[in-house]
């Protein structure tokens, strides 16, 4: 679990990762992906799936589950703002024409995250990714997600980083899942730093 | 990654802990005396606010603000720690419209945005 990005000369970036990081990062990024659900349903042609998506709007209510709220956050009112209705009307038609893409795209990063994955054929138990730039940003974008996701079930606050989630002993049942959050903190950090120099 | 001691065991689950059917919590607010969105004025802009949250790298949110907006690496960097220190920044002004596009963006990029009309 010390793999880092490192950059590549292509604008791309590497990390080598072991069998069981591999197996790890899949099976977060296949919940991410039931998590975030199939959104509308697809359907048999391309001109269909116009159509479906100009008359299907999606959701005007926040998601109950928090991590799902966290990543479909609404786009008017926010921790400052007391809702009035007005705001929440807003925020319910903002999220109506636009829930569905953003559930796409981040169904879209996590399978871009699966597809990478799947290419590895450790050898010894270790295979290096390499990824090109559009991977990185999609890596990005789903290591992010993967991080909220598990943040928010974690109930991460701004006073525990670097605290009580660190020193857990390693009969809480929240331990796996602490030290998957930092991994995969190392991870973004190091993928961040390649693509920025 | 520091002092850690084994590999995490592949069954993490992202899903709820516990499945319990959860009642909507009606909050009791205090009423408003601003109605931000009660008289609309066109002239005064709209701004993208982005709201501090505690899971997000400081350096993702610089990049995200260097890589869509096109900030320099001083002005990204500056308004990471506005969102920071402060709770939040102001990252973007302008129509309604553009500012629902940046709101827009911000989520896809996983970053807790709202707009809203600027009264200052």
């Amino acid at each position: 679990m010390t793999g880092h990005f490192e950059p590549l000369p292509d604008g791309g970036a590497a990390v080598p990762l072991d069998e069981v990081e591999i197996s790890i990062l899949r099976s977060l990024a296949v919940q991410l992906i039931e998590l975030v659900g199939p959104g509308e349903e697809g359907t048999d042609s391309e001109s269909d799936d116009l159509l479906a998506s100009v008359f299907n709007d999606g959701p005007s209510e926040p998601p109950a589950d928090p991590v799902l709220a966290r990543l479909f956050p609404d786009a008017y009112g926010g921790p400052d703002l007391v809702p009035d209705d007005d705001v929440r009307a807003a925020a319910a038609e903002f999220r109506r024409f636009t829930e569905n893409d953003l559930r796409s795209r981040k169904r879209e990063d996590a399978l871009a995250l699966i597809r990478a994955l799947d290419t590895l054929s450790p050898s010894g138990g270790e295979a290096v990714l390499r990824l090109k730039p559009d991977e990185c940003r999609q890596w990005l974008g789903a290591l992010n997600d993967l991080r909220l996701a598990i943040g928010t079930r974690l109930e991460v606050t701004d006073e525990e980083d670097g605290g009580e989630l660190l020193r857990l002993p390693d009969s809480d049942p929240r331990k796996p899942m602490v030290m998957a959050y930092l991994w995969l903190g190392g991870l973004q950090e190091t993928l961040v730093e390649s693509l920025t120099g | 990654m520091g002092p850690v001691s084994a590999h995490p065991s592949p069954t993490i689950t992202l899903r709820p802990h516990h499945c319990t059917l959860s009642v909507p919590v009606e909050i009791e607010r205090p009423e408003s005396s601003e109605a931000p969105f009660e008289v609309p004025e066109p002239d005064v802009p709209w701004v993208t606010i982005v709201h501090n949250d505690p899971v997000n790298l400081m350096s993702y949110v610089s990049y995200v603000f260097q890589t869509y907006f096109g900030y320099s690496k001083d002005k990204a960097h500056q308004l990471m720690l506005d969102v920071h220190h402060k709770g939040r920044a102001v990252v973007s002004s302008g129509s309604r419209e553009e500012m629902e596009r940046d709101v827009q963006a911000m989520h896809g990029y996983g970053l807790w945005a709202t707009l809203q009309q600027d009264r200052r």
